[in-house]
C-alpha cells in the first residue's frame, strides 16, 4: 500500500511538472515575439495561449484537486515565490519591468504608434481586429493580458476555495465584470461606433478611480458621441451620486472593491498567493490614514479645477456656468460637512474629524480656485499640467507598478490600501454610514492570528476579533478571507442594522463580569 | 478610582493568555509595577497558533498578538527568567540565574507541560509532545530527518500533530486508546465522523491501541512504536499527546498547598495570603458546578485572568464563568459546542435532537430536557453558530419548539452557504412525535 501511495505521489509530482512546462513553454513561445518577429501570428497566439491555459489549468487541478476541499494554506511561508524569496523578488522585478514598458516605453513590446506594430502587440492583431476592428496597440495587449490572468486565476482560486460558496459567487462576479464590462463591451461598442471619439467604456469604471472621467477632452469627446457618450456620461454621474452611495450603505465597500472592480478583480485572484504580504503594523496603518486623504484631497482639487477650466473655456457646451458649477460644489461640501458635524460623534468622532479635516482643505481650495484664478492657471499652476502629474504619479506609477508590479514584495492591496481615491471614498461611507461590518463570534477567538496574516489590506483583524469587537474598517472590501481562514468560526460578515455596529466592551462574552 | 491606591509590585510567572490578560486588564485599572516573567519566549504569543507555523500558514511572529513596542508602552515589564523558589516569607522570587526580585503580590500562572506516563524509551531523542516553543523548535529540527511518525494519544493535540505532519507529507500512525477519536467528548456519531475524516486524509488510525515501548537506534533516537498488540511501527519520531499536567514542580519546596495543580478557592486564592493561580496551572477546590477541577482551554484561562485583574485592584471577584463553549478544528471539520451535552445522557433529564446532512461532515446535536423541553446545550460539526444567541438561549431556558422556530438567527456560516434549518426542524417535528408516544 505504502509503495502504491508513493508510486501515485510520483505521479502526481510529474504531472504537475509536465503541467508548468507546458504553461511556461506557452508563455516563453509567446515571449519570442519580442525577439523574432512572428511569421504567423495568429497561430502564434492561439498556440501560446492554449499551451498557457492548458498549462495552468492543468497545475491546478494537480494541486487543488487532488485534495480534500479546505483551507490550503500549507506551506505558504516556505516558498521562496510567495515569502518574499528570490521567486518573488524575480516575480516583482519582471512585473514592474513589463509595467515601465506598457506605460513608457511601448515600442520595446513592438509597439508603432505611426504604423504597423511588430513582436508581441503585432501578435494580438488578429484578436484586435476581431474585436474592435482595429490593430492592437500596447493597452490591447495589456487588457487581453489582464483579463486572461484573471480569468485563468479566477478559475485558481475556486477550485481553491471551493467549499465556501461566498468566494465562489464572489470571484464568478469579478471575472464577469472583467470580461464583460472591462474587456469585450467596449471593444465592441468601439467597433460598432468607429466614427466616435475614444472616450472609456467600461460602465463600472467611475470617477475617481477613473481619474480622467471629468477631464476636458474627455467630457468633450463623450458630448460628441451623441447618445452612447450621452449615457456614459450620466450613468457615470449616477453611478458616483446615486447608485454607488445607496449600494455603498447597504453592503459596505465590497460591492466595488471585491466584487466588481477590475483592479479588486486582479489582486483576488492572480493577487491571491501575495495576500500575506501586506503589513499589519499600527505605524502603517496610520500611514495609510493620512495617504489616502491626501489622494482623495489632491483628485478633488485637480478634478474641480480641471472642470473649472472645462467650464471657463467651453460655456456653450454646459447648461450651468463655472460660477454656479463652484457653488453647487461649495453646497455640497457644506452640507456633507454639516451632517458629519452634527451627526457622528462616540466612536466615530475620530473618523469623522479627518473626514471634515479633508473636506475642510477641499472647501478652501475650491473657494480659492474662484478667487485667485484665471481661466487655465488654478492658483498659478496650470490645472491640465496638475491633472497630468496625477496622472504619472498615481495613475501609472502608483497604481500599475507599484500596485500590481510590486505583488510579491509588498502584497495584492497595495494601491488599493494607500492609493486608490475610490476607494477612500467609498471606505469613508463604509465607515461612517454603512449597514457592512464582521461580526466577532462572542468569545470564541484564539486569537491564533490567522485572520491577521491573510487580511490583503492589512487590517490587524485578531486585534478586534479576540476583544469580542466588531471589525467596522473603512479599508476593509469585503473579502472574507478572514472568515475562511478562521480556525473557529468567529468571523462573519453581515449587513444589519446601524445600532451596535461598533461594540466596544470591555470583556468578550462567556464571563460573567 | 483604584489608580490612586498606594502602588504595588505585581509579579506574574508565565505569559500565556491568563498571565497576560490579567496584566493588561491590571494595567487598565491601576498603576502597579507590572512584571511578567517567562522563560519560554521573549513575547506572549497564542500557543495554539503554534501548529500553523509548523504547517507554514503563518510565522511564529503572527502568531504574536501585540506589536513589541506593546508592552513598553503600556509599562509591562518582560524578563526572561526561570523560577526556581517562591519563597513567600521574604515574598522574594529566586531565579536559576541567581538573580531575586521582591513581589507584593504573586500570580503563578504557569500553564502545563505534556504528559508522559511511563512507557519504556519515552525519554528517547525525537520522543516529544507538543505545548511549549520550544517543542516546536524541537520538532522542526527534527522534521527533515522523519518518514514516518507515530502519534500516541487521541486528543486535540494529537489530531493537531497528525495534520501538522501530514501537511510536510509525512506518514503519520496515530494511536489511540480509545475505540473512537475524542469519545469522552464527542457523541458517537460525531466522533466517527471525525475518525472517517482522518482517514480520508491518509493518516493510519489505529483505534484501541495503545504504546507499549518505543525502540530506539543505536543514536538513542526512536525507531519502532510497538504497540500493545504487538505491531512494530516504523517511526523516525514519536508524539506523546496524552493530555498534559499543570507545570508547578518548581513549586514543590514552597508553602503553596499544592495537588495536581496549585490549589485556588473560588477567588482564584492560593493557601498564601497575596499569592493567586490562574490558567492551565490552578486547580479548583469548589469547582463550578458540573465544571472540572482543572480546565486547560484558551478560554477560560483568559476569563481567569480578567476575574483575577479585578481582585488585584481592589474589586474582589469570583470566579464565575458564564455557559460553557468551546470550539475546536479537525482537519477541515470545525467544530463548536455551547451549554452541555453528554455522551452518555440521562434518559430522565437529557435527550438530543441529532442532525447530519446526508453527504457532507455536518451535523448539528440540541441536547434538551424531555420534561421541560428546554435547551441544554449544542454540538455542531462543519457548522458556524452564533455564541451570543446560544448564550442568551442557555441563560433564558429557551424552550426547543422556539430554538428551532429561530435557529436561523444562530447560523453564523458565512453568506450564501446552504442552509439547513428545514431539515432541522423536520428532524424535531419527527422526535417530538416519538417523545408524545
Amino acid at each position: 500500500m505504502g509503495t502504491l501511495k508513493s508510486k501515485i505521489n510520483i505521479m502526481i509530482l510529474t504531472q504537475k511538472k509536465g503541467s508548468l512546462i507546458l504553461g511556461s513553454s506557452g508563455f516563453l513561445l509567446l515571449l519570442s515575439s519580442l525577439f523574432f518577429s512572428p511569421q504567423d501570428e495568429l497561430l502564434l497566439l492561439v498556440a501560446s495561449m492554449l499551451m498557457m491555459v492548458s498549462g495552468s489549468l492543468l497545475y491546478f487541478k494537480k494541486v487543488y484537486g487532488s485534495s480534500l476541499a479546505g483551507i490550503k494554506n500549507d506551506g505558504v511561508w516556505f516558498n521562496a515565490l510567495t515569502a518574499k524569496g528570490i521567486w518573488g523578488w524575480a516575480l516583482g522585478i519582471a512585473l514592474t519591468g513589463f509595467y515601465v514598458a506598457i506605460y513608457w516605453f511601448p515600442e520595446v513590446l513592438g509597439f508603432n504608434p505611426n504604423g504597423t506594430s511588430t513582436g508581441l502587440v503585432q501578435v494580438f492583431d488578429p484578436l484586435s481586429y476581431a474585436l474592435n476592428g482595429n490593430a492592437a496597440t500596447q493597452w490591447f495587449l495589456y487588457g487581453t493580458l489582464y483579463t486572461t490572468a484573471i480569468l485563468l486565476f479566477g478559475v485558481k482560486f475556486i477550485w481553491k476555495y471551493r467549499h465556501n460558496r461566498y468566494q465562489i459567487i464572489r470571484t464568478i462576479s469579478v471575472m464577469f465584470f472583467q470580461l464583460c464590462f472591462a474587456f469585450l463591451i467596449p471593444e465592441i461598442l468601439g467597433k460598432l461606433n468607429p466614427e466616435t471619439p475614444y472616450f472609456a467604456k467600461d460602465l463600472k469604471n467611475m470617477w475617481p478611480l477613473n481619474y480622467y472621467f471629468l477631464d476636458q477632452w474627455h467630457l468633450k469627446n463623450m458630448l460628441n458621441s451623441g447618445n452612447l457618450g450621452l449615457f456614459f456620461l450620466t450613468f457615470g454621474l449616477a453611478l458616483m451620486f446615486i447608485i454607488s452611495p445607496i449600494l455603498t450603505y447597504f453592503y459596505g465597500k465590497r460591492w466595488y472593491c471585491s466584487w466588481v472592480c477590475g483592479c479588486g478583480a486582479l489582486a483576488e485572484t492572480a493577487g491571491d498567493p501575495f495576500r500575506q504580504l501586506s503589513s499589519k503594523k499600527i505605524s502603517v496603518w496610520k500611514f495609510e490614514r493620512w495617504m489616502i486623504h491626501v489622494v482623495l484631497v489632491f483628485i478633488s482639487v485637480t478634478t474641480i479645477a480641471v472642470l473649472w477650466s472645462f467650464l471657463s473655456s467651453n460655456s456653450t457646451m454646459s447648461w450651468f456656468s463655472r460660477e454656479q458649477f463652484i457653488g453647487g460644489i461649495v453646497i455640497f461640501i457644506l452640507v456633507v460637512m454639516a451632517l458629519l458635524f452634527f451627526w457622528k460623534t462616540g466612536a466615530l468622532s475620530k473618523d469623522a474629524k479627518y473626514s471634515l479635516l479633508s473636506l475642510g482643505i477641499i472647501l478652501i481650495a475650491v473657494l480659492s480656485i474662484q478667487a485667485f484664478s484665471g481661466e487655465k492657471n488654478i492658483l498659478f499652476i496650470n490645472s491640465y499640467k496638475l491633472q497630468k502629474w496625477y496622472g504619472f504619479g498615481i495613475g501609472a506609477a502608483f497604481s500599475g507598478v507599484l500596485g500590481v508590479g510590486f505583488y510579491p514584495i509588498l502584497g495584492s492591496r497595495v494601491w488599493c490600501r494607500f492609493g486608490c481615491p475610490m476607494a477612500a471614498i467609498l471606505g469613508l461611507q463604509q465607515r461612517l454610514l454603512s449597514r457592512f461590518r464582521i461580526t466577532t463570534n462572542g468569545g470564541q477567538c484564539i486569537s491564533c492570528g490567522n485572520c491577521s496574516t491573510y487580511c490583503e489590506m492589512g487590517i490587524d483583524v485578531r486585534a478586534y476579533a479576540q476583544r469580542g469587537e466588531n471589525i467596522v474598517r473603512s479599508s476593509c472590501v469585503g473579502c472574507g478571507i478572514c472568515s475562511a481562514v478562521c480556525p473557529r468560526g468567529v468571523l462573519k460578515l453581515e449587513n444589519d442594522r446601524l445600532e451596535n455596529r461598533i461594540n466596544s466592551e470591555n470583556y468578550p462574552l462567556g464571563n460573567t463580569l | 478610582m483604584s489608580k490612586n491606591t498606594p502602588k504595588k509590585s505585581i509579579i506574574i510567572i508565565g505569559n500565556g493568555i491568563s498571565g497576560i490578560t490579567a496584566a493588561r486588564h491590571i494595567r487598565k485599572q491601576s498603576d502597579h509595577t507590572i512584571t511578567i516573567i517567562s522563560e519560554e519566549t521573549p513575547y506572549f504569543f497564542s500557543r495554539t497558533a503554534l501548529m500553523y507555523v509548523y504547517m507554514g500558514h503563518m510565522r511564529f511572529e503572527h502568531t504574536q498578538p501585540y506589536e513589541n513596542d506593546f508592552w513598553e508602552k503600556n509599562k509591562i515589564n518582560l524578563r526572561s527568567e526561570r523560577v526556581t523558589q517562591v519563597v513567600n516569607k521574604k515574598q522574594i522570587l529566586e531565579f536559576e540565574s541567581g538573580a531575586t526580585l521582591a513581589y507584593d503580590i504573586l500570580i503563578i500562572a504557569s500553564g502545563s507541560k505534556p504528559n508522559k506516563l511511563g512507557w519504556p524509551g519515552q525519554d528517547l531523542k525525537a520522543v516529544q509532545g507538543l505545548y511549549h516553543k520550544k517543542d516546536l523548535d524541537t520538532l522542526e529540527s527534527w522534521s527533515p530527518t522523519i518518514q514516518s511518525a507515530t502519534l500516541v494519544g487521541g486528543g486535540l493535540i494529537g489530531i493537531e500533530l497528525a495534520e501538522m505532519l501530514h501537511s510536510r507529507g509525512k506518514k503519520v500512525h496515530f494511536l489511540v486508546r480509545e475505540s473512537s477519536f475524542w469519545n469522552k467528548v464527542l457523541p458517537p456519531e460525531e466522533s466517527e465522523m471525525i475518525n472517517q475524516h482522518i482517514r480520508a486524509h491518509g493518516i493510519d488510525l489505529q483505534l484501541e491501541t495503545e504504546l507499549k515501548a518505543i525502540e530506539s537506534n543505536e543514536e538513542g533516537r526512536a525507531k519502532v512504536v510497538i504497540t500493545h498488540k504487538g505491531d512494530r511501527i516504523e517511526s523516525q519520531w514519536v508524539g506523546l499527546t496524552v493530555g498534559v499536567t499543570p507545570n508547578i514542580d518548581f513549586l514543590k519546596n514552597s508553602d503553596l498547598a499544592l495537588g495536581r495543580g496549585v490549589k485556588v478557592n473560588s477567588y482564584l486564592e492560593t493557601n498564601l495570603p497575596n499569592i493567586y493561580a490562574i490558567g492551565d496551572c490552578a486547580e479548583q477546590m469548589e469547582p463550578v458546578s458540573g465544571r472540572r477541577s482543572i480546565e486547560a482551554v484558551w478560554y477560560t484561562g483568559r476569563m481567569m485572568g480578567e476575574t483575577l485583574a479585578q481582585t488585584v485592584v481592589g474589586k474582589k471577584t469570583k470566579y464565575a464563568p458564564g455557559h460553557w463553549f468551546n470550539s475546536a478544528k479537525f482537519f477541515d471539520i470545525e467544530y463548536q459546542t455551547y451549554g452541555n451535552v453528554s455522551i452518555e445522557p440521562n434518559p430522565e433529564e437529557e435527550h438530543h435532537l441529532f442532525w447530519k446532512h446526508s453527504n457532507k461532515n455536518q451535523s448539528i446535536r440540541l441536547s434538551f430536557n424531555p420534561t421541560t423541553l428546554e435547551l441544554l446545550g449544542c454540538i455542531s460539526m462543519g457548522i458556524r453558530l452564533r455564541h451570543s444567541i446560544f448564550d442568551q438561549w442557555l441563560t433564558d431556558k429557551e424552550p426547543m419548539d422556539r430554538v428551532i422556530q429561530y435557529f436561523n438567527q444562530a447560523n453564523f456560516d458565512p453568506e450564501f452557504y446552504p442552509t439547513y434549518e428545514k431539515e432541522l426542524s423536520l428532524e424535531w417535528e419527527l422526535s417530538k412525535a416519538k417523545l408524545i408516544l
